[in-house]
């Protein structure tokens, strides 16, 4: 069953076209990768995809409805959330405040009932913490609940975004470079975690990312931006042998000598 | 480490051993019910208008913020600060008129020092025209309440007091909608930009209050509205119970003192309650990163008009009381000035916390209306005594230079106020706690080099 369905999405910033006429099916229940050489296009594209960016031409289709031109919270509220390439966390809330932020959309309280602390806006608040805690624990950050998110350790606050983009019960998460700047320990950790969201969650996964071992890994299917433009799409295999793959990481040379270096 | 250092060091331990003498068993009982009475007796048994008791006046009204920050029982808080807010200062009220109007007017301006900190210091939206929804309220009740009504709906003659309390809940709506009024045009701003824009509509309302005399006269112009309307005093058969023989100004200021306190009570209630709800946690991560909060589902529009509604709606309130208070509200009462003003107690005291908030507004509210300027009359009468002051200093000139410095002095030894919110406190410090892991330097992807062709 198709999830997402991104079709001939073209952004442009005024002369520059960032991305070009890429279009992408991600069915439900998979784990997709999409990857490139930097400045191809694949943070635009999750850009676009998740409302910060307009498209400047093709449509998005998600679940049915169409969400091109659509707020960023609305789009969150819909069921598709994302973590940054950059870690963006609100590094004075604390670790167990950043979850409860992500579940903005699914809590009701408004003014006059949050005045008079009414018994259900109590209520909802302390289902909303059990929520959290939950989530936390999903990520083995419980214990460090009532830190300040800016003191914890970088793989933590990696965590943490994908536990507060939990907490806005998405359908389909999008990862932008999850384990970048990790080393091997935390990188496989991360690639656990990862699958766990799939296989314990049952959400549909996209990610950004730039080390192989964890995209030929974990991936179902892999598409390849460079430019802007889609140059590949398919199964781990058919991608690690793509000329074209090759070529746009390694240049025209190294094409030559086959793909086994692609993943280094 | 310097001797300087080790000092410093030693004087910091002492103040600890000493913060953890006073903090253990019933010994923050006793020395808070101490100076308690010391200043309680101090006021009441000497009333004179003085430098001394202005003084007095400042302990006891830090004397609120010991007892919020002692290690005590909640009851036991609250029956002190009941008793002294509601006997104490209005005895001393009764003994001496003159102070209980400044500190009226203190908590007044701890009110809208409130309502600016959910702009200021929860959403993070700096607004520098804040005095315009204060002006608001206050027109709205001055025009209402004179014959200023009649010449904007012909036939119809000023409202009596007892509207008074209705115009309560109509100055906050009526603030609530100037604030999303003036919100709308600022929403795509940011920072510096924002702050630019709302200076510039703050001044678009004064400038309407002096200009709206004509074609029809709705705010008598620069000349402003006097003989405000004032509410009915129901309570003075209770002062006569209670067997105070005191004339109507002194019920009046007896009056607005508690309806100010009672005000100011549900402030600090609604704004607490907004602040640890969903509500203030949006307001918290628009602060920190608007990106990230819309893209967790905050609609940003709607949660930062709400911000200046809910700040704009106290000033509305409070502007209602301010011009019955006053009976006489002009134009130059809403100026740039006090915009600022009301900002600098929230920095002063520290940006989004509710007590550092407070103390900001009853500090510069009394540096203001009291401590400066006896200050700069005790300092002419030692001049006027011969003491050497050269005579082209004239103190009177210059105590607003002494605020000047206080305010330097502040943001560079304290820039996170003098009662930080916890969070703030940490940004501003960040170089006193132990290196955070998040602050190393991360490492670039290896993958992310694309290699030269042909390297």
């Amino acid at each position: 069953m198709t999830l997402l369905h991104a079709h001939h999405i073209t952004k442009q910033f005024g002369g520059l076209t960032a991305v070009n006429d890429v279009s992408l099916t991600i069915d439900a229940g998979s784990i997709v990768s999409v990857i490139g050489p930097n400045g191809a296009g694949k943070t635009t594209f999750f850009n676009v995809l998740t409302g910060i960016y307009k498209p400047t031409k093709g449509t998005i289709t998600f679940d049915g409805k169409e969400i091109a031109g659509l707020r960023p919270d609305q789009i969150t509220t819909l069921g598709i959330c994302r973590t940054f390439q950059n870690i963006r966390l609100f590094g004075t809330m604390t670790v167990l405040e950043n979850v409860l932020v992500g579940m903005h959309a699914r809590l009701r309280a408004s003014l006059w009932p949050t005045i008079f602390n009414t018994p259900v806006v109590r209520a909802e608040e302390r289902a909303a913490r059990d929520r959290a805690r939950e989530l936390l624990t999903f990520v083995h950050l419980d214990d460090k609940r009532s830190q300040l998110a800016r003191n914890l350790p970088y793989g933590d606050q990696r965590r943490l975004e994908i536990a507060r983009a939990l907490a806005t019960s998405p359908r389909l998460i999008l990862l932008d470079e999850p384990t970048a700047g990790m080393n091997p320990q935390e990188t496989a950790e991360a690639t656990r975690l990862i699958s766990r969201l799939r296989d314990d969650l049952g959400l549909t996964v996209v990610l950004i990312e730039h080390d192989m071992r964890v995209v030929m890994t974990i991936s179902e299917r892999i598409t390849v931006l460079d430019y802007g433009t889609k140059i590949a799409e398919g199964l781990p295999d058919e991608i690690r042998a793509n000329p074209r793959v090759i070529e746009a990481y390694l240049g025209k040379g190294a094409a030559a000598h086959g793909g086994e270096q692609v993943e280094g | 480490m310097t001797a300087d250092n080790r000092q410093a060091g030693q004087f910091t331990s002492l103040w600890a051993q000493l913060r953890a003498t006073a903090g253990r068993g019933p010994a923050p009982y006793v020395l808070t019910l101490a100076y308690a009475t010391i200043v309680s007796a101090l006021l009441l048994l000497n009333p004179t208008t003085g430098l001394g008791t202005d003084m007095v006046v400042v302990l006891f009204l830090l004397l609120m913020f010991v007892i919020y920050r002692a290690p005590t029982m909640l009851a036991f808080k609250l029956t002190l600060g009941t008793i002294l807010l509601g006997v104490i200062m209005p005895v001393f009220g009764v003994l001496n008129p003159f102070y209980i109007d400044v500190v009226t007017k203190a908590g007044m301006f701890a009110s809208l020092a409130l309502g600016l900190n959910v702009v200021v210091g929860f959403a993070g939206l700096l607004d520098l025209g804040y005095v315009a929804f204060f002006a608001v309220g206050a027109y709205l009740w001055g025009i209402f309440s004179t014959p200023q009504i009649s010449n904007i709906v012909p036939g119809m003659v000023p409202l009596n007091g007892s509207w008074f309390w209705l115009f309560l809940a109509i100055g906050l709506a009526v603030g609530a909608l100037f604030g999303v009024l003036l919100g709308l045009p600022v929403l795509r701003l940011r920072g510096d930009y924002l702050a630019i824009v709302t200076l510039g509509l703050g001044e678009v309302i004064r400038v309407l209050a002096t200009n709206l005399d004509r074609p029809v006269n709705i705010t008598n112009g620069a000349q402003g509205i006097k003989d405000v309307g004032r509410p009915p005093l129901f309570v003075e058969p209770l002062f006569k119970a209670l067997g105070l023989n005191i004339s109507v100004i002194q019920e009046y200021q007896l009056y607005f003192y508690f309806l100010v306190l009672l005000i100011l009570a549900l402030t600090v209630l609604v704004v607490y309650r907004l602040n640890n709800s969903r509500i203030g946690r949006a307001w918290t991560a628009i602060r920190e990163d608007e990106t990230a909060a819309i893209a967790m589902g905050v609609p940003l529009v709607r949660m930062k008009l709400l911000a200046f509604a809910v700040g704009a709606s106290f000033a509305g309130t409070m502007g209602v009381i301010f011009s019955a208070l006053q009976t006489f509200i002009n134009p130059p009462t809403f100026d740039l000035l006090r915009s600022i003003g009301i900002l600098s107690m929230v920095i002063l005291g520290g940006m989004g916390s509710i007590p550092g908030t407070m103390l900001g507004a009853v500090i510069v509210t009394l540096l203001d209306l009291q401590l400066l300027p006896r200050i700069a009359s005790e300092l002419s009468i030692l001049q006027r005594r011969g003491v050497p002051i050269p005579s082209w200093f004239d103190p009177a000139q210059y105590q607003r230079l002494l605020f000047g410095l206080l305010l330097v002095i502040m943001m560079i030894f304290r820039p996170e106020g003098l009662l930080p919110e916890d969070r703030r406190r940490q940004e501003l410090h960040q170089d006193d706690l132990p290196a955070p892991a998040a602050e190393q330097e991360q490492p670039a992807p290896a993958a992310e080099a694309k290699p030269e062709p042909g390297s």
